[in-house]
């Protein structure tokens, strides 16, 4: 059995080390993002004010993104070489990056309205990003829907990589039909069409989201790495 | 079982085989799912677009009467207000189709700027909207970023799309 927890033990030491810096640079990049994102940034020569949504809506959306492809990426890892700690990362990942879809959603329907006079419409960049909400969800479902958490590891792994599909339907909406959504701003071909005085607080509030999810990842490892442990005590003391 | 898979030398070779064919199975599943995907995005084409452009509806051949969304750039100076209806023409640069609104438009909706209208195509070929959204463009600056740019002439119209 040891073996089995010889890999995330050791994981976890480099984790638990890393954790108090990952913390504080959350709160650092957070603070001088938000300072940045609210006050130091200039109004949009178009949208005035409301354009500060965007500091919120495109780091989450980022996360949104970026966590589901890890997510993906852990669960080929866990169906091809088995590897418990891959298990681990995508259960430990998924309320993470469904919160930072939530917030990517709520803040663009909240930057919708004054905007292009609308919260919500059916357009294949939301329609994807609502999809990608739900299959965080049914992912979240799936993991918890069996008694013993290591039998739903499997098929959540393959539902993941099913949904992966929809990742780059979602970096490529804007491009492939006619949506509502302007096309990407940031990763394009001819570079950033933002503002270097907007990209420096966009880019300090992607930095601490990162962070955040980091340092969120790790405790919510520790906790798995902990449960799976009381589990795997209980059945010895059942078998003796 | 042979003597020899029970050794411990094959045993890790035959787990080898196994991650190797677990890996291509993972691989192939992914590759036929995109293609899958793609060819399903790719027929449903027509569907999946927000809004069909001035020329998409000259084109289509759209029936009277029929519900659309119609999405293009405000023509420079065509937007004409008579009490609470605003009359404007919304152009791809290619063709062009009026359109008429009774009620408050978004405060983004200006000459020059992308819009989608949505209503049902009258027979004189002009479009009755009953929404108007605003389309906003992906380039971000403060607005005496944008002046400068104007001034030197290296402002670029934006694209309809």
């Amino acid at each position: 059995m040891m073996h089995r927890f010889a890999n995330p033990t050791r994981f976890m030491r480099v984790a638990n080390a890393i954790l108090p810096w990952t913390a504080g640079l959350t709160l650092l990049f957070l603070g001088a993002g938000l300072y940045q994102a609210l006050f130091a940034s200039p109004a949009d020569y178009q949208q005035g004010e409301t354009v500060r949504i965007m500091y919120v809506h495109v780091p989450s959306a980022y996360m949104a993104m970026m966590i589901y492809a890890s997510i993906a990426v852990a669960s080929a890892a866990s169906l091809i070489w088995k590897h418990p700690l891959a298990d681990m990362i995508a259960r430990a990942s998924a309320p993470i990056g469904a919160v930072f879809t939530f917030l990517c959603l709520l803040s663009g329907s909240l930057w919708g309205q004054p905007m292009w006079g609308t919260w919500w419409v059916w357009d294949a960049r939301l329609t994807s990003v609502l999809i990608l909400f739900f299959l965080y969800l049914g992912y979240i479902a799936l993991l918890n829907a069996f008694d013993d958490p290591a039998r739903g590891a499997k098929p959540a792994a393959i539902l993941a990589l099913v949904g992966a599909v929809n990742l780059p339907v979602i970096k490529f909406s804007v491009d492939w039909w006619n949506t509502l959504h302007q096309p990407a701003s940031l990763v394009k071909m001819d570079g950033p069409a933002v503002d270097p005085a907007m990209l420096l607080p966009l880019l300090y509030m992607a930095v601490a989201f990162t962070l955040f999810y980091i340092s969120v990842g790790i405790l919510r490892l520790r906790a798995e790495i902990a449960g799976a442990r009381i589990r795997n005590l209980r059945l010895g003391m059942t078998h003796d | 079982m042979t003597n020899e898979a029970t050794t411990p030398k094959s045993k890790t070779s035959r787990a080898a085989t196994r991650k190797t064919r677990r890996l291509y199975i993972v691989l192939i599943g992914m590759t036929m799912l995109g293609l899958a995907a793609g060819l399903v995005l790719f027929a449903f084409q027509d569907s999946l677009v927000f809004f069909y452009t001035p020329s998409d509806v000259v084109g289509k051949d759209i029936k009277p009467g029929q519900r659309v969304r119609l999405g293009g750039l405000v023509a420079e100076g065509s937007v004409e207000k008579d009490g609470t209806t605003v009359r404007f023409v919304v152009t791809d640069m290619m063709a062009e189709l009026p359109v008429s609104y009774t009620g408050i438009l978004p405060d983004l909706f200006r000459e020059g700027q992308g819009v989608v209208a949505e209503g049902s195509l009258l027979p004189n070929g002009s479009l009755e909207a009953t929404s108007v959204l605003a389309k906003h463009d992906e380039n971000y600056m403060p607005k005496e970023v944008a002046e400068k740019l104007k001034e030197s002439g290296r402002w670029q119209e934006e694209e309809t799309q």
